[in-house]
């Protein structure tokens, strides 16, 4: 059974690196148009290509040895030079890379494999493929050229004596064979039982097994050596290439354990020498009239020796050391990585309880000691988030494929510009975060970017140009997607907002909330529906997703020169560090990052804005968002809900009935996507970690709250939505905005 | 050729996974068959076929040619034949080539 498990861990492993070898190639292949000396990427195309080939060769999927071969095929000739990579190229490459990308998804799944030459898609990409592989020298049955000389198929002499642990290590020398006649043709096999002894002193699980093998192949040393990587260290392969002199033979035969009599009956056998020739020249040297040809022999090993085996060194170095810097990082179960993270997540409230009884009990020692544990906690909490965080490069890097497919759709000449790879985030925002990406980019390119002849009577370069840019800005990541194409419209976009009741006619609205409407749910101007964009996700839920994550997305744009929409989200999902504020006896959390300032609590009369050093800052009463029961301590209050649609509920007593025994209240000075507002509240309790905690889905409608938390004390506070908020408190000025302007039209 | 024979068959994989177990039950099998006799192996329920097997065929074939028996293939499934084939076994086991 152990056996299996391991097999499956190995084919895991061929799938994870195949994939990673599939990314490779389509970097690659995206690069290689850009660069001057394009070697050394076909290289790395090639590479990828007989890397997947050579191990699914030994897992027997024959369907993507099959097909990768042909792609290797088409690849060696480009490396050779007699078939150009170009544009139309790179296309099919692309197109066969996401092919053997689906026939390794279905390995993974466990589904049989079709075979590519039957099956439709795989059979057109083969027979685009061979166009390329035409005016090759016509390979006889099964041969087809990998790493060819040129020449037409030669007659090889290949021995092979395989290792004891070979099949302990999971590897099957019949697998080898097998993929050794992908090459070519085995001509003659003979299977040596001299190693192998009885039942009573077989190990069955060690491997005694030998070969001699006639190949015909138009393959170089090289290839056949290359079916035997992953397993040269453990076998002994010598190779006799096309035309040696028998004296070569001869070497071999003294080179080998079995007895020369015998090996000699082999190689006559595999027709690799006639029996005529190796007499002759075993005569020759047995009559010793040419101990100097012994000697010769010996000299020609000595000599031809070294080189062997320094470059079987020199590659079984270069193996290890790319294993070396692989092993500087270790694959982890991202699961394994959550279940951390929950865990420091459960030491952070316990650590606080702890503090808070420590506290109470007002012993110093255990205050201090809990103090120092609270400092390692948060450490540890850092780490361990750190752990999570990748770079937005791997994202990035799908997209520069998405742009050259469909750039190439459109018909438009369009360069992706990417800037910020190495800003990290957290995998889960990295993993959500793709496919609204993925939409804000076709969206640029298919609307945004304008058709060359528009572009050119706007004397802009043909070459379009969208741009992914990221980069950290108080505890948020941002994300901007641009383009330099022709603006957004914004008449036509307040027209349809009017015709879809959106906005009410004349009514004054900034550019920010016209751009914003894009976002509304079932919105898009006539022009906008076309089958790249149309294909049922709108703006709307790009929105939606980015909320999701509590993040928050604006769009910025200039007629003629471009748009830009700038994404922003939490860095992490799971633990931030909270500032604890009190509305009566209700805990609410701000993210820290997002807390500017606090000042004293002050407003101007009968308005939701107060003065705050010369600039108006508008705010938002929490008691009355969330419309809390208690009174509020200070006497000033006036009631005046901000924002919402629908009619405001008045609250009629509570404000003229101001308690005048007043704790004073607060402002909070928050901080968001540059602009700032402040939350009203009765106490400000400091500063804290906060575990996000998700709210249940029965609250998922309750607006301004993106989360939950627990306190040391068992208490649950709720975490504020500060982007939501400062919309509302936005939306509530605007709206006390108009209401002062035109009274009658609220009435 | 049918002189004294026990046919010994191999059924489902004849693979690394069951190896040692297969050597076992083969030199139990060839303790039964009489000197002089020939031991039969029967591969035409095998499934599937690896090096291991054809290994543990060719070590069973030598412990019985020193113990002066004769070891015969007598079926062979479609996976045992591809790997006969493959490997030119038949030489080794007096398939009639």
């Amino acid at each position: 059974m152990a056996n299996h498990i391991d097999l499956d861990q190995v084919l895991h492993t061929f799938i994870l690196e195949a994939r990673e070898l599939l990314e490779d190639m389509e970097a690659a292949l995206l690069r290689v148009a850009d660069e001057a000396d394009p070697r050394e990427s076909i290289n790395a195309i090639f590479r990828a290509a007989h890397t997947i080939k050579g191990s699914s060769g030994l897992f027997g999927l024959d369907a993507v040895v099959t097909f990768t071969h042909v792609v290797e095929s088409v690849l060696d000739r480009v490396r050779d030079g007699a078939v150009a990579l170009d544009e139309a190229l790179v296309a099919l490459m692309l197109a066969s890379g996401d092919y053997i990308g689906r026939l390794v998804d279905a390995v993974e799944r466990g589904e049989p494999q079709a075979d590519p030459k039957t099956e439709p898609e795989g059979a057109a990409l083969l027979g685009r493929l061979r166009t390329y592989l035409a005016g090759e020298p016509a390979p006889a049955a099964s041969v087809a050229a990998s790493g060819a000389s040129g020449g037409g198929p030669a007659r090889w002499h290949l021995s092979l004596r395989f290792g004891p642990d070979v099949l302990r290590n999971g590897m099957d020398p019949l697998s080898f064979i097998r993929y050794l006649a992908t090459l070519g043709e085995i001509e003659h096999i003979v299977t040596l039982p001299d190693a192998v002894p009885g039942l009573d002193t077989l190990d069955p699980e060690g491997c005694c097994l030998g070969f001699e093998i006639a190949f015909l192949t138009g393959a170089d040393r090289a290839a056949i050596e290359n079916v035997f990587e992953f397993v040269i260290d453990d076998c002994e392969l010598r190779i006799v290439p096309p035309g040696s002199q028998v004296a070569k033979y001869i070497e071999l035969i003294r080179s080998l354990p079995e007895q020369r009599n015998r090996l000699g009956d082999i190689l006559v056998r595999c027709g690799s020498v006639t029996a005529y020739e190796l007499e002759t020249a075993l005569e020759l040297q047995a009559a010793g009239a040419s101990t100097q040809k012994i000697g010769a022999i010996l000299a020609e090993q000595g000599k031809v020796a070294p080189q062997v085996v320094e470059a079987a060194l020199a590659k079984q170095k270069q193996v290890k050391e790319t294993r070396s810097t692989e092993s500087q990082s270790v694959r982890v179960d991202a699961d394994k990585l959550d279940r951390l993270i929950n865990l420091v997540g459960e030491l952070i409230i316990a650590a606080a309880g702890a503090n808070l009884v420590a506290r109470r009990t007002r012993n110093v020692e255990l205050m201090e000691r809990n103090s120092t544990l609270a400092d390692l906690v948060e450490e540890v909490r850092d780490s361990a988030l750190q752990l999570r965080m990748v770079k937005i490069g791997g994202t990035f890097a799908r997209f520069k494929r998405v742009v050259h497919d469909v750039a190439r759709e459109l018909g438009k000449d369009i360069e992706l510009a990417v800037n910020g790879e190495d800003t990290e985030l957290d995998k889960t925002v990295v993993e959500k975060i793709g496919d609204p990406l993925m939409h804000l980019v076709r969206n640029a390119m298919d609307h945004g970017i304008d058709p060359p002849e528009l572009r050119a009577a706007r004397g802009k370069p043909a070459t379009g140009t969208v741009s992914l840019n990221a980069f950290h800005d108080s505890g948020s990541i941002v994300i901007q997607v641009s383009d330099d194409g022709g603006g957004l419209n914004r008449e036509k976009i307040l027209a349809k907002g009017v015709e879809r009741g959106l906005v009410e006619p004349g009514r004054v609205m900034t550019d920010a909330e016209v751009y914003a409407l894009i976002f509304e749910p079932g919105f898009s101007t006539a022009e906008q529906v076309t089958n790249l964009s149309g294909r049922g996700v709108g703006m709307d839920v790009v929105k939606r997703n980015i909320t999701a994550l509590r993040g928050s997305v604006a769009i910025a744009s200039e007629a003629g020169r471009g748009t830009t929409v700038t994404v922003r989200l939490p860095l992490t999902l799971a633990i931030i560090n909270g500032f604890q504020v009190a509305v009566g006896k209700a805990v609410f959390v701000v993210p820290m990052d997002m807390v500017d300032e606090c000042v004293e609590f002050a407003a101007e009369p009968g308005h939701d804005y107060t003065d705050l050093r010369g600039q108006v800052l508008p705010f938002i009463r929490l008691r009355d968002l969330f419309d809390m029961a208690a009174e509020p301590p200070n006497a000033e209050y006036r009631g005046h809900p901000p924002g919402g649609s629908g009619p405001a509920p008045e609250r009629p007593g509570a404000a003229a009935a101001g308690t005048s025994r007043a704790a004073r209240q607060n402002i909070v000075v928050v901080k968001h996507a540059g602009q700032k507002f402040g939350l009203v509240v009765d106490a400000l309790m400091g500063e804290a970690q906060t575990v996000i905690k998700p709210l249940s889905r029965m609250f998922a409608q309750v607006r301004g709250i993106s989360g939950s938390s627990i306190l040391g004390s068992g208490d649950v506070a709720l975490i504020l939505d500060v982007p939501l908020l400062m919309q509302e408190a936005q939306e509530g000025r605007s709206q006390a905005a108009r209401q002062a302007e035109s009274p009658a039209a609220s009435q | 050729m049918n002189m004294t024979s026990s046919a010994f068959r191999i059924d489902g994989e004849f693979t690394i996974y069951r190896a040692a177990e297969l050597a076992v039950a083969l030199k139990a099998a060839l303790a039964d068959v009489p000197a002089g006799g020939a031991f039969e192996v029967d591969l035409s329920e095998v499934t599937e076929m690896d090096s291991a097997g054809v290994q543990l065929l060719l070590a069973a074939k030598r412990s019985s040619e020193e113990s002066g028996r004769a070891l015969r293939v007598a079926g062979l499934s479609p996976a045992a034949a591809e790997v006969f084939d493959i490997l030119r076994l038949a030489t080794h086991f007096g398939e009639a080539h």
